[in-house]
């Protein structure tokens, strides 16, 4: 009983905003993962710089060398720098989800706070529009908007936005009803504050640790789903140099038994994604911590 | 709280809303009729999300740039007066909601109109393309359901043991390691490195076929034996954790029966409802599959039909996709309350 | 004949700072009625657990815990499940998690007969309805086939009582067997446990946090404060003349279950101890208003005689005790107490 009331005691105060995210620390290996996605990230930034070739630059002469003092990574079947290529398609590999995370996560915060605040009808309304995009997979939205559209990267970005984006909205509907409930929104309601001053100034930094923590692990998702989508010749077009386009174009050197320059890009792939996953559940693993509900 | 289902998908804070809050009958009521009128809500509930999915499918064709009719005969530079003839044929002469429903009337016979590319009716070559993509599937299912669930079960039971940290991490790699990346693995060691299985193609006949399925569906099944792996062993540990568990035990029931009795048999509701949420990301990862193997099926011709322009058959295709997503989650709701009965009185279960 | 015997049952967990079970004897023979008292966390829910071979995880045990002459600490998977399937059972707190509640009722009585004893399904469910009937639920068949979420708390208590009679038990383990029921049911289902065990010979441990009701119950009573028994009486003796101070205090702030004129009841102030504390001497001398220091705070005090009872206490003996609550003039500094 006491403790209960205790915590309960605790919880009328409004918590303390977290300014500081302490994704750091933990154990060796999601440290070891949060130093991997800088270097990713480093990479992608002075990929034109530190890039060792043009990696549009294919010699025919050196087609599908191992690695070597030239090529550390070796070539591919274009006589195309595998290292060069990786390094500069970093950037369009991580751009996308980039683009595809903050999309989703910008248009689920809107239209969850929204649910969330307004409720009933709007609500179920929505609810069931949400349930209707659940039934759409991403990689299939994105397939259909290349289909409309035509190959790159634009349309299926979008369309991935959409597909996303319910998953971050019922998070923040969920997370956002529970923090209405707390005594200093309605505190805050009967100052007189209007419905877009108390969600978004006072109750998203609240549930912004979480989103984060949900935002980092979309990100990998979004990866993989853009990966696919080049990988199978409809997302980013050679020459521009992209991991899922690189797969593609090793698979025939893969038949020849030269699976470098695929593995290179696959295994990129995977460590990204990894690396993005243990991270994000690093970071909900120490909000659940911080703040038990 | 169970793992967030994910498939291509990230994971979700919970999957597809049943139909309503399901009321409890009055208590006078038969409950065979209670128990009708729910099958039937959920039934309705199905049917209309169909129906949005279906008006969802068929508009898109209006988004994209330009007149209707020259988008879905791109490829072909028919001159005017064909054109007049096929906007007549194909109904664009009709206003919008009226050629929806024909095209409705059409789809639920099965007419999903014709495909330019291999001039036949869209049907006809999906149907053709089935039942290899059949056999993929379940092939990849019958590994998710043996491995992932046997490896949930294994890592439940050995908490915290070396077993159970090596099979966390190869989940977390598993669930990251995409269908395309597996293939190519797969391709490059048993197939063209070991020389065990075919990397190309569908074969022909029973046990060819079968053969060459295999790393397919290997590589299908990779991301998603991971993410049921990890359903099962939260599942399997929440249920672990209850008081009726020692109860049996303490009873003197033998803890192998207690563990199939008592712990899977509950934490199969969380297993069965996340492994239905996986159904659509699986579908479209044949896409990928089929591509890397260069199989002939509905996946790789999805991307076939994309690239050639042949958008009736995209259509079709997604809206098939998704069909089979929403039915294949109503039939799991609609089933649970034999998995747990807690849920057929209408109150929410847990 | 003794039926169960604890022998100096200590339980260390991992990381903590006393032990859970500290020295711990008590004995019940055939047939007899005992009661452990004490707050939540005394430990003595791990005793009773400890009668069935269920010891916590990772936990270090010392000492012996004899069913029928069988030791348990340490017994092979068979002797346990002799002991388990025929010689004791238990009852739980709350029916509702004690019972799976994806499977019939029915499933339930039968279980251990048809899995374990290898009946067959219909003898074994007229032995699991007679037993329904035996426990006073009406129409038992019906339940038979019902599953637990369509009956109530008193019923699946009424359920879990016939379950742990299937094995024909000769010691029953209730553990806070009303705790969880409304308090007209809770009358009912302690009739029906002093009826049963009146028909049938039962030894019953009793474990409770309610020292009336384990008086109502039971003929010998032991009070647990922290892992340790600190005094055992028969249930007259420790009601006139309570020995330790914290029984005292446990029977002034208990409602009395016949209460007729209304008494201020008295807390005990402070809170018990948690397993992350210990101290050097009585581990109750930190809420003991009869503490003296330099006495009670060096070494803990072993149980030892004091006419019918057997006592831990430095100054037993010394203090005269009254069961009274709240005499006219006593005071107490109100602390921050915590009311149970």
């Amino acid at each position: 009983m006491t403790p209960d009331t205790r915590a309960a005691a605790a919880r009328l105060g409004r918590p303390a905003r977290l300014t500081r995210l302490r994704a750091l620390g933990g154990s060796p290996l999601q440290r070891t993962c949060l130093l991997l996605l800088a270097l990713f990230v480093l990479a992608a930034a002075a990929a034109p710089w530190i890039a060792p070739q043009d990696p549009t630059f294919g010699s025919l002469g050196d087609t599908l060398l191992g690695p070597g003092a030239g090529h550390w990574l070796g070539t591919d079947q274009g006589g195309h720098d595998t290292l060069s290529a990786l390094l500069v398609g970093t950037r369009t590999s991580l751009v996308g989800p980039l683009a595809v995370v903050v999309f989703s996560t910008v248009t689920g915060i809107a239209v969850g706070l929204f649910t969330a605040w307004r409720g009933g009808r709007t609500d179920a309304l929505a609810g069931r529009v949400l349930d209707v995009l659940f039934a759409f997979p991403a990689l299939l939205l994105a397939i259909l908007a290349v289909a409309l559209f035509g190959k790159g990267m634009t349309a299926p970005v979008l369309a991935m936005a959409i597909a996303y984006m319910p998953y971050t909205a019922r998070l923040v509907r969920g997370l956002a009803l529970q923090e209405k409930a707390r005594p200093y929104i309605a505190a805050y309601t009967v100052q007189g504050h209007s419905a877009l001053f108390v969600t978004v100034r006072r109750m998203l930094p609240n549930i912004a640790p979480t989103l984060l923590a949900q935002a980092t692990v979309n990100f990998g998702y979004a990866l993989l789903d853009l990966a696919a989508l080049s990988f199978l010749g409809l997302g980013v077009q050679p020459p521009t140099p992209d991991w899922g386009a690189m797969i593609n174009q090793g698979q025939a050197a893969v038949l020849q038994g030269q699976p470098l320059s695929a593995i290179v890009p696959a295994v990129a792939v995977v460590v990204v994604v990894v690396a993005f996953t243990v991270v994000g559940e690093s970071l909900s693993d120490t909000i659940a911590g911080r703040d038990p509900r | 709280m169970t793992e967030a289902p994910a498939g291509t998908a990230p994971p979700a804070p919970a999957g597809p809303v049943p139909a309503g809050p399901a009321q409890a009958a009055p208590a006078q009521a038969p409950a065979v009729l209670a128990r009708a009128g729910r099958v039937l809500r959920r039934l309705a509930a199905m049917a209309a999300t169909l129906l949005v999915t279906s008006f969802l499918v068929f508009s898109s064709l209006y988004l994209a740039p330009g007149d209707p009719v020259s988008f879905l005969v791109r490829g072909r530079s028919p001159g005017p007066e064909q054109l007049a003839e096929l906007r007549h044929q194909y109904g664009f002469d009709q206003p919008f909601l009226l050629r929806y429903w024909h095209w409705l009337e059409g789809v639920v016979q099965g007419d999903f109109g014709r495909s330019h590319l291999f001039h036949q009716d869209v049907s006809a070559v999906i149907w053709s393309r089935l039942p290899s993509s059949l056999l993929l599937v379940t092939t990849a299912a019958l590994i998710i359901a043996v491995v992932g669930v046997g490896a949930g079960i294994v890592g439940a039971l050995r908490r915290g043991t070396r077993t159970d940290r090596t099979l966390m991490l190869l989940v977390t790699i598993g669930a990251a390691a995409p269908a395309f990346v597996v293939a190519l693995l797969l391709r490059s060691l048993l197939g063209v490195r070991l020389g065990w299985f075919p990397t190309i193609g569908n074969g022909s006949g029973v046990l060819d076929r079968l053969h060459h399925v295999v790393l397919p569906a290997i590589a299908l099944a990779v991301t998603f034996t991971a993410l049921v792996t990890r359903v099962t062993r939260s599942a399997m540990l929440d249920e672990l954790r209850r008081e009726h568990v020692e109860v049996a035990l303490s009873r003197g029931t033998p803890r192998r029966t207690v563990i199939r009795r008592h712990v899977l048999r509950n934490a199969l509701g969380p297993i069965v409802t996340v492994s239905a949420l996986l159904v659509s990301g699986m579908l479209v990862s044949t896409a990928i599959v089929e591509t890397a193997f260069g199989m002939s099926g509905v996946g790789s011709l999805l991307v076939q039909s994309v690239d050639q322009l042949d958008f009736q058959v995209v259509q079709a295709i997604v809206l098939l996709v998704v069909a089979a997503f929403v039915v294949v989650n109503a039939l799991v709701d609609l089933l649970q309350p034999l998995i747990d009965p807690r849920t057929a009185a209408g109150g929410s279960a847990r | 004949m003794t039926l169960l015997r604890y022998e100096d049952l200590s339980i260390t967990l991992p990381g903590t700072a006393r032990p859970v079970l500290d020295g711990i004897g008590l004995t019940v023979g055939a047939g007899e009625a005992v009661a452990l008292v004490g707050e939540s966390g005394s430990g003595k829910s791990v005793t009773a657990r400890a009668a069935l071979g269920l010891f916590p995880e990772g936990a270090r045990t010392t000492g012996r815990v004899r069913v029928d002459g069988t030791d348990l600490v340490g017994a092979d998977a068979a002797s346990l499940r002799r002991v388990r399937t025929a010689t004791a059972a238990m009852i739980y707190q709350d029916p509702r998690a004690a019972i799976n509640p994806v499977r019939r009722v029915g499933d339930f009585l039968t279980e251990s007969l048809r899995l374990v004893h290898g009946w067959t399904r219909d003898r074994a469910r007229g032995r699991a309805a007679e037993l329904l009937d035996a426990v006073g639920l009406p129409d038992p068949v019906r339940h038979l086939d019902q599953y637990p979420h369509e009956l109530s708390g008193g019923m699946l208590q009424r359920v879990v009582i016939a379950a742990a009679l299937t094995a024909e038990p000769r010691l029953l383990l209730c553990d806070e067997p009303t705790t969880a029921l409304d308090v007209s049911t809770q009358a009912e289902i302690l009739a029906v446990l002093g009826r049963l065990r009146r028909e049938r010979g039962l030894g019953l441990l009793l474990i409770t946090h309610d020292i009336e009701l384990a008086a109502s119950v039971t003929d010998r009573i032991y009070v647990m404060y922290a892992g340790r028994i600190v005094e055992t009486a028969p249930v007259g003796d420790l009601f006139t003349t309570p020995r330790h101070p914290y029984t005292a205090g446990l029977l002034g702030s208990s409602p009395p279950l016949d209460a007729k004129a209304p008494e201020r009841l008295v807390p005990i102030p402070g809170a018990p101890m948690g397993l992350l504390e210990s101290a050097p001497g009585c581990a109750f001398a930190p809420r003991c208003r009869f503490a003296e220091p330099g006495r009670c705070d060096q070494a803990p005090p072993p149980l030892s005689d004091h006419g019918p009872a057997r006592v831990a206490c430095h100054l037993a003996g010394e203090l005269t005790l009254t069961p009274h609550r709240d005499r006219p003039g006593d005071h107490h500094p109100h602390r921050n107490q915590e009311v149970r």
